[in-house]
């Protein structure tokens, strides 16, 4: 069978997966070893979405996440040891070790959080969005959020807004079917997620969230027309969290065989069946990359274990702008 | 200097920041074809039309949202909410972003957001249209609170608010619009954080902001016609607030009565109040005294709207019982 891709493309993106795989595992240790506090939300299961999402991104591009963003931002390019570093509480975090887990912030790429209320990042998506139409820059917003988000008023009033204004928004709905333990159908009178787009003429599509390549082209097309103009999309992106939905959750809401079920379906798993099908990866070069990976990873912990802690002096530094002398 | 009203006054401002800044623009409930809900943006759609003067739906929550977007994205937006009442529909927005986005991004990011609201009651719109919240809002560090209570400040504090890098409410009471008074057209913005003594005295001080503010020059004029002479210090901005200033009137005055239209439990009066005793009590000669709204959801009928208000007359008795209790 021929690749639809080049191998090096390919690669990459699997490398990328395969980081924010083992950076949320080696995440979870820390926190038992409790080098990490405060609430960790893992990716794990998910990653096909952010990595195949971004692709279609361009540097100038923004990007809203929720708390649920260590994928998003390893994808975008910050640097693990950043995030790393921001997780441990450490001044050398991406934000100064302000926000941990649920607010990685980068400006310098264009990520504007990491948002912890849920569907609270979606009007601030549609103002970078509008600031953008203003300026006639031809940029693209994109925003991801749960499927949760969905039953929010935030999530209504920001698709009929950006719908109405002709905004460059790309709403990316992360279905992973439960809003922490609350299955979808239990939340949500109409389940297509897809489907409310049309509530709000907005043009709307739905992907297989673990196929990668099936994502990076829905994505690319959705961002194409959002970046000519035609006005927001709502990509729905079909996946599944294989562990807890936090530290904190027993998982009594979900069968034991339901996950084994997704888990058969690992994004990881199906991606590198491909590459090993296409002749693109064999088992040297695959320990190659995890061994990569590994390092990379060591490193970032190491950077954090050694970074500073933000002096108490600085307490209320960056609430406001400092104001020139 | 120009006679002119409140109304004209933040409109004049506001034509003066689209007017000078691109980046300006203005977004809310009917600002634009209806001309705003107090005809304050009245034109203004004609003179910059509907990209700079932008209607919005009934969505609080995310035009607010919106607007710090746009602040992030490099607008200078002015957010209109209708009135307080319906800031509550925004408050996610305004707490969990605007007041968190730069210190939660470790510095890195700033929200130059103007948001105005009508505030208060006086009008006999009963329960849902009478709130006067504005002390909830400088609860919160992160954003900055504004209440201007005469047209020259409507003007000179809103362009000190567009100024700003972070974000800035300005609290409109809704009874000011049609009061008059002398602006200067030529002035640049007024300084954020200052209060302003507005008439001196020797026997109490009035510390008040916004709407009443004329209550309170009422009722030192009626006191001073008893020879009592009251100092009126009117605040201008909740936060940061002038603790300086109410401080040194005390030091001349050593008695003080803080009138807030907000009803008195956990009022911004109860916040001025604790900063006198922390910073002012040695120079007190009896204790602090609060004139607030009476703590009852605002009744409609007129003698029970103005019983459940902060009045002229109010003031007056309570200084009158303050100064007997000397005696
Ligand atoms: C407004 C709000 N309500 C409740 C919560 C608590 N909470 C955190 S995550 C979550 C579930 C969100 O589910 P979803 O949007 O599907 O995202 P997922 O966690 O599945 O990625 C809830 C209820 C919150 N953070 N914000
Ligand atoms: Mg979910």
């Amino acid at each position: 069978m021929t690749a639809p891709v080049a191998r090096e493309h390919a690669l990459a993106l699997l490398r990328q997966m395969v980081l924010i795989r083992r950076f949320e595992e080696r995440s979870a240790e820390l926190y038992t070893r409790g080098k990490i506090r405060g609430f960790l939300h893992l990716y794990i299961g998910e990653e096909a979405v952010a990595v195949g999402a971004m692709q279609a991104l361009r540097p100038d591009d923004a990007i809203v996440a929720t708390y649920r963003e260590h994928g998003q931002a390893l994808a975008r390019g910050i640097p693990a040891a950043s995030l790393m570093a921001e997780m441990y509480g450490k001044a050398s975090g991406c934000s100064r070790g302000h926000g941990g887990s649920m607010h990685f912030f980068d400006a310098s790429r264009r990520f504007y959080g990491g948002h912890a209320i849920v569907g609270g990042g979606l009007p601030v998506a549609v103002g970078l969005a509008l600031a953008d139409k203003l300026q006639g820059r031809p940029r693209v917003t994109a925003c991801f959020f749960g499927d949760g988000a969905v039953a929010e008023g935030e999530f209504h009033e920001s698709l009929n807004l950006a719908a109405l204004w002709t905004l460059p928004v790309l709403f990316l709905c992360e279905n992973n079917l439960y809003a922490m333990g609350t299955a979808l159908a239990r939340h949500q009178s109409q389940i297509d997620v897809r489907l409310k787009a049309q509530a709000y003429a907005m043009a709307a599509d739905a992907v297989d969230g673990m196929d990668l390549l099936a994502v990076e082209a829905a994505t690319r097309r959705a961002a194409e027309a959002v970046r000519r103009g035609d006005g927001p999309f709502l990509l729905e992106l079909r996946t599944y969290r294989f562990r807890a939905h936090s530290t904190a959750d027993p998982e009594l809401y979900r069968s034991k065989e339901e996950v084994e079920r997704w888990r058969a379906r690992d994004p990881i798993a199906l991606f590198t069946a491909r590459l090993r099908e296409w002749g693109f990866l064999g088992d040297a070069e695959l320990a190659a990359l995890e061994a990569s990976v590994a390092a990379e990873i060591d490193a970032a912990i190491a950077a954090a274990e050694a970074g500073p802690w933000e002096p108490v002096e600085d307490l209320t530094k960056d609430v406001y702008t400092p104001v020139a002398p | 200097m120009t006679k002119m009203t409140y109304r004209e006054a933040v409109r004049g401002a506001l034509r003066q920041a689209l007017r000078s800044d691109p980046r300006v623009f203005l977004m809310g409930e009917d600002v634009g074809r209806y001309g705003g809900a107090f005809a304050v943006s009245h034109g203004l759609l004609e003179e910059f039309g509907p990209e700079r003067v932008r209607d919005t739906p009934l969505s609080e929550n995310t035009f607010v949202g919106a607007g710090i977007g746009a602040a992030l994205g490099g607008m200078r937006p002015i957010v209109e909410v209708m009135t307080v009442n319906f800031s509550l529909l925004a408050l996610d927005q305004i707490v969990n972003n605007a007041a968190t986005l730069r210190h939660m991004s470790g510095g890195q990011l700033s929200v130059p957001l103007v948001v105005r609201m009508a505030t208060g009651g006086g009008r006999q719109l009963a329960a849902q249209h009478s709130h006067s919240l504005e002390g909830w809002f400088a609860h919160i560090p992160g954003i900055k609170v504004l209440t201007p209570a005469t047209p020259a400040d409507a003007r000179g504090l809103l362009l000190a608010a567009l100024r700003d890098p972070d974000p800035v409410f300005v609290f409109e009471h809704a009874t000011l619009y049609p009061t008059e008074g002398e602006v200067d057209e030529a002035a640049g913005p007024a300084e954020i954080g200052r209060a302003e003594v507005r008439r001196a005295g020797d026997a109490v001080t009035l510390i008040t902001y916004g709407g009443s503010l004329g209550k309170a020059l009422q009722a030192a004029d009626r006191l001073a016609v008893e020879g009592i002479e009251a100092e009126v210090v009117d605040l201008r901005s909740l936060r940061p607030l002038d603790t300086a200033s109410i401080l040194a009137s005390i030091a001349r005055t050593h008695r003080a009565v803080i009138v807030d239209e907000g009803w008195r439990t956990g009022s911004f009066a109860a916040e001025v109040s604790a900063r006198i005793m922390e910073g002012g009590f040695y120079d007190l000669d009896g204790p602090v005294a609060r004139v607030c709204s009476a703590e009852v959801p605002m009744p409609y009928a007129k003698h029970m709207e103005d019983a459940a208000l902060p009045q002229a007359a109010t003031i007056v008795a309570t200084v009158q019982e303050m100064l007997r209790r000397r005696g």
